[in-house]
């Protein structure tokens, strides 16, 4: 009998040690997993209770959670709504959160990883355990300067500290009220949010990182000359033909220059006057000239096809592939399908004034727990090197030109150095144009690099100008951070 | 045996044997009457279960309400009373017994009426509508019953006559809630009886009738059933005609299955016929053929039955919407797991998580609420209570003097290990969900009631075995 007796005794242990290790599966090793589900509801409530950290600007909070007596026990509010909407996004009790919200959600409800120890304490003292505060880069008088400069424009500013690739302002208009969405009334919330998407205007939409993307036009000539000259194969003072009409290959289509002439009155035109006077026509034949693997490898390495995270993850710019002369021509001043976030063409200019070292874009600043220790704190970390140094002091020259004495005047700041680019984007037969100014300044020791894209001709249809209408939004931004 | 009695009092008699020597029984008397220190040890181990259930009361007081609510303290008292009064009637009629098995059933009891009453903090209950109010009157006629099994029973070979009667009975609870007028569905299981105000789950107070039937059964017809029968594949199985006990449990655990509708207790059944036939007659073909009938006869179930189909679908595909979004699919079993993983390692803390979004978190998924306000820690804790507990019943088994007593110690730990692996397995996914109860732990009247009646016949058994003059065991093999 004793035999068996050890037996079953054997067998029932066995059974215990499969539930000794189906809870310890379940309870340590698919906990992430298990938490990660969308059905967990436990995630959500959590997400309440817990007193949910601020985003903060120098200690300033854009975002943050007040105690108030309904059951989810705290409400998050934004001091500056519309201002800074398009940074912290919005924060819902069960609709998902966006922006900052949303991509830090995990630190701002005390649940990261990294906070475990915290949460351990927490455990341990009783407390209710709090979430980190998020600081981000974004200087609130940059911030300020550039809402105010789009005013009732449709459009969005990116500005970069291009040492460093901070971002000091990340404007996006029209914007919303993120305070709508944080309301603990879900009816209220379902139709605030309704109403915001089906506004035609797309205010949830972040337009600097995000949306339909735009054509770059001419600012896209920047990166094309930065590729000629760094691909040692041009100079700026290599000249083209310079006719007033250009056919395009096995097309009955011509291609002009804006102003409908000839780019100067020469027979040729070197790529620096065309790119200071932002012609059209050079720039298809150097683009045909260069070819369009080189354009691809030039893209690539400024970022295209890249998703910056910044934490929100850009959409990636794009420079199409398979491009016949045609095609190849209309690409070369940022035409036929060439699609950019402004935050792209900010990081184009960038690395143009941080020396050719192109440095990864973000919002964060740091992360700061409940006891003041920091989590978190990133270095400026090198995102790649598109052009060498040689190439960014030619790409400067040729930019401060351009604004002294070319394309972009209105940007021009009394006493500094500004290097700039505009551009006037074509998006159909009859659809008003996309407006763009990018560049930085001061050219000698660059402070802050920006892009300003104004949609629907800044309400001129197709008589706008980026030069008109959105160098002067630049130039109102520049000034904001050069007198800092 | 070195008694230092002078015994100077016989010395004066007419004949003069030489220094007084202790019989052999007054020897074994003196060297095992030390039950004082087992008592001792008892009553220590139940002051600390007492106290640690009082403190989880507390504990989910302050974290679930802020505050210290008293008259539910007077209450867990009052068992506690209870509780002591069990240990001093063990210091009268079984000075012999085990002295872990009353300590563990007090703290799994309590830390089951704390998580229930929790539960209803979190549910807003109160009064007889509170399930944690109801689980401690049931707690308090659990241990009068057994107060009253170890009174009553102060033998236990005495089972053994009743085996017939303890057939008929077991028989008749399993079968009762088939019964139309009193049976009753709950969850998709007829394991219930409605008497008046009262649900009543007769099948559990049926598993120890049927241990007691099965142990006494066995115990007279082991020859027959281990000595003859015909060699196969190396092993010897038995006949034809002696096949018929395990045919009519096969078929009654069958019925269950079809009828009542639950795996598990089907399963429960079976598994406990298996164990005591092979220990009693120690052939394992019995175990094969018996694994081999109750697996087909599952397999067809699956197959044939929608109810098991749907368990099984759930099981194995637990995350997928279908199953998950299904009536009756898997989404009680889901949030069960996200309890657990919202648990982790050490737990939310008492009254600190939100065990209560599960369905039936105070019964069928108690151990989901325990894991996740007390963690892993705390289920390894709670499953080591059970596995010391059933191994307190084995070592019956392995140190009792009668066969009967031996069988039925084994039989009735077995089929609370048996019930805890259906059950916790069922959670946490080891095997398909089914509708047993946790013993001790969930809130269930006749599932406390049968469970400690199961605590006071292992305690009856554990004073017997001690009360053994070890020099007279022999083993029988």
């Amino acid at each position: 009998m004793n035999k068996e007796l050890r037996r079953i005794s054997i067998a029932s242990l066995a059974m215990f040690v499969a539930l000794f290790v189906s809870t310890s599966v379940i309870q340590v090793f698919e906990v992430d997993e298990l938490r990660a589900d969308p059905r967990n509801v436990r995630t959500l409530y959590e997400s309440y209770s817990a007193e949910r950290g601020p985003i903060l600007l120098n200690g300033t909070p854009i975002a943050q959670s007040v105690a108030v007596d309904t059951p989810f026990a705290f409400l998050r509010q934004y001091p500056e709504p519309a201002v800074y909407a398009p940074v912290t996004g919005y924060f819902t009790l069960n609709q998902g959160n966006t922006g900052v919200e949303g991509a830090y959600n995990d630190f701002l409800t005390g649940t990261a990883n990294e906070q475990f120890l915290d949460q351990l304490g927490a455990l341990v003292t009783g407390q209710r355990p709090r979430g980190a505060a998020v600081q981000l880069t974004i200087d609130p008088v940059v911030q300020q300067e550039a809402y105010d400069a789009l005013g009732n424009l449709k459009g969005a500013v990116v500005a970069i500290e291009p040492s460093t690739g901070r971002i000091l302002a990340m404007v996006s208009t029209p914007s919303f009220d993120p305070n709508r969405l944080a309301a603990h009334d879900t009816e209220s919330v379902l139709a605030a949010y309704d109403e915001l998407l089906a506004d035609p205007n797309d205010p949830l939409v972040n337009r600097t990182i995000s949306g339909d993307l735009y054509f770059p036009g001419s600012t896209f000539k920047v990166l094309v000359a930065a590729a000629a000259f760094d691909s040692g194969r041009f100079t700026p003072e290599d000249a083209f033909p310079n006719p007033a009409r250009l056919a395009l290959p096995l097309s009955t289509d011509t291609i002009t220059n804006s102003n409908g002439g000839t780019c100067g009155s020469e027979a040729t035109v070197t790529i620096a006057t065309a790119l200071r006077l932002s012609c059209n026509i050079p720039f298809a034949e150097l683009g045909v000239a260069l070819g369009e693997d080189t354009l691809a490898e030039y893209t690539e390495a400024f970022g295209f096809g890249t998703t910056f995270e910044v934490p929100m993850e850009a959409t990636p710019s794009s420079f199409p592939t398979g491009l016949d002369d045609a095609q190849l021509m209309l690409s070369s001043f940022g035409q036929y399908d060439v699609r950019v976030t402004p935050l792209q063409v900010a990081l184009i200019s960038a690395a143009i004034a941080n020396g050719g070292n192109l440095m990864q874009p973000t919002l964060l600043d740091r992360i700061i727990a409940p006891d003041l220790s920091i989590v978190e704190q990133p270095e400026a970390t090198l995102s790649s090197q598109p052009i060498s140094r040689i190439t960014a002091e030619t790409m400067t020259q040729l930019m401060v030109d351009g604004v002294a004495n070319g394309a972009a005047s209105n940007a021009r700041i009394e006493g500094v150095a500004v290097a700039g680019k505009t551009g006037t984007a074509e998006n159909g037969d009859d659809a008003p144009y996309t407006l763009w100014f990018t560049g930085f300044a001061p050219a000698d020791n660059p402070q802050v690099a920006i892009a300003v894209v104004v949609e629907d001709g800044g309400g001129r249809g197709q008589s706008g100008s980026g030069n008109q209408i959105a160098a002067p939004i630049a130039k109102r931004v520049l000034e904001a951070v050069l007198s800092r | 045996m070195n008694s230092t009695e002078p015994g100077a009092s016989r010395v004066g008699g007419t004949v003069d044997l030489g220094p007084p020597r202790p019989t052999l029984t007054e020897a074994i008397t003196i060297k095992l009457r030390t039950p004082a220190k087992l008592r001792n040890l008892e009553l220590l181990l139940l002051v600390f279960a007492i106290g640690i259930t009082g403190a989880a009361v507390v504990l989910v007081q302050l974290g679930a309400i802020g505050e210290i609510d008293t008259t539910v303290l007077i209450y867990g008292a009052g068992l506690g009373m209870l509780a002591l009064g069990m240990h001093v009637v063990l210091r009268i009629t079984a000075p012999d017994a085990d002295p872990f098995i009353l300590p563990i059933v007090v703290t799994l009891n309590g830390l089951g009426v704390a998580m229930i009453y929790r539960l209803d903090l979190a549910e807003g209950l109160a009064g007889w509508e509170s399930a944690g109010i109801r689980q401690m009157v049931w707690t308090a006629i659990a241990m009068a019953i057994a107060l009253a099994v170890l009174l009553v029973v102060r033998n236990h070979r005495v089972l053994a006559r009743y085996r017939y009667v303890a057939m008929l009975v077991g028989i008749g609870l399993l079968l009762l809630p088939m019964l139309p007028g009193i049976g009753q569905t709950i969850n998709g299981a007829r394991l219930w009886i409605q008497l008046g105000p009262f649900s009543f789950q007769p099948g559990e107070i049926g598993k120890i009738a049927l241990a007691v039937f099965f142990a006494g059964y066995l115990v007279t017809a082991r020859e027959s059933l281990s000595m003859v029968g015909r060699s196969f594949l190396g092993m010897r199985f038995p006949r034809g005609k002696d096949l018929g006990p395990i045919l009519i449990v096969w078929l009654a655990a069958m019925a269950v299955l079809v009828f009542q509708r639950d795996l598990g207790t089907s399963l429960l059944y079976f598994g406990l016929f298996l164990v005591m036939i092979y220990v009693a007659t120690s052939r394992l073909s019995w175990v094969l053929l018996g694994l081999g009938l109750f697996v087909s006869g599952a397999l067809i179930a699956s197959q044939t039955l929608s109810y098991v189909n749907a368990r099984f679908a759930a099981w194995l595909g637990a995350f997928d919407p279908e199953n998950y979004d299904a009536i009756g699919g898997s989404y009680q079993l889901v949030q069960g797991l996200f309890g657990l993983a919202n648990g982790g390692l050490i737990g939310t803390g008492l009254g600190q998580g939100r065990p209560n979004i599960v369905p039936l978190a105070e019964s069928d998924f108690i151990i989901a609420s325990l894991g996740e306000e007390l963690g892993l820690v705390g289920l390894f804790a709670i499953l080591g209570l059970y596995l010391l507990f059933v191994a307190r019943g084995f070592r019956i088994g392995f140190n009792g003097t009668d066969d009967f007593g031996r069988l039925l110690a084994v039989g009735l730990a077995f089929v609370i290990a048996l019930q805890v692996f259906v059950v916790i397995g069922g959670v946490t996914r080891v095997i398909p969900l089914t509708g047993l109860t946790t013993p001790f732990l969930a809130a269930g009247g006749s599932s406390l009631v049968a469970n400690w009646i199961i605590a006071a016949l292992l305690l009856r058994l554990s004073d017997t075995v001690r009360h053994q003059p070890r020099l007279v065991v022999t083993d029988d093999e």
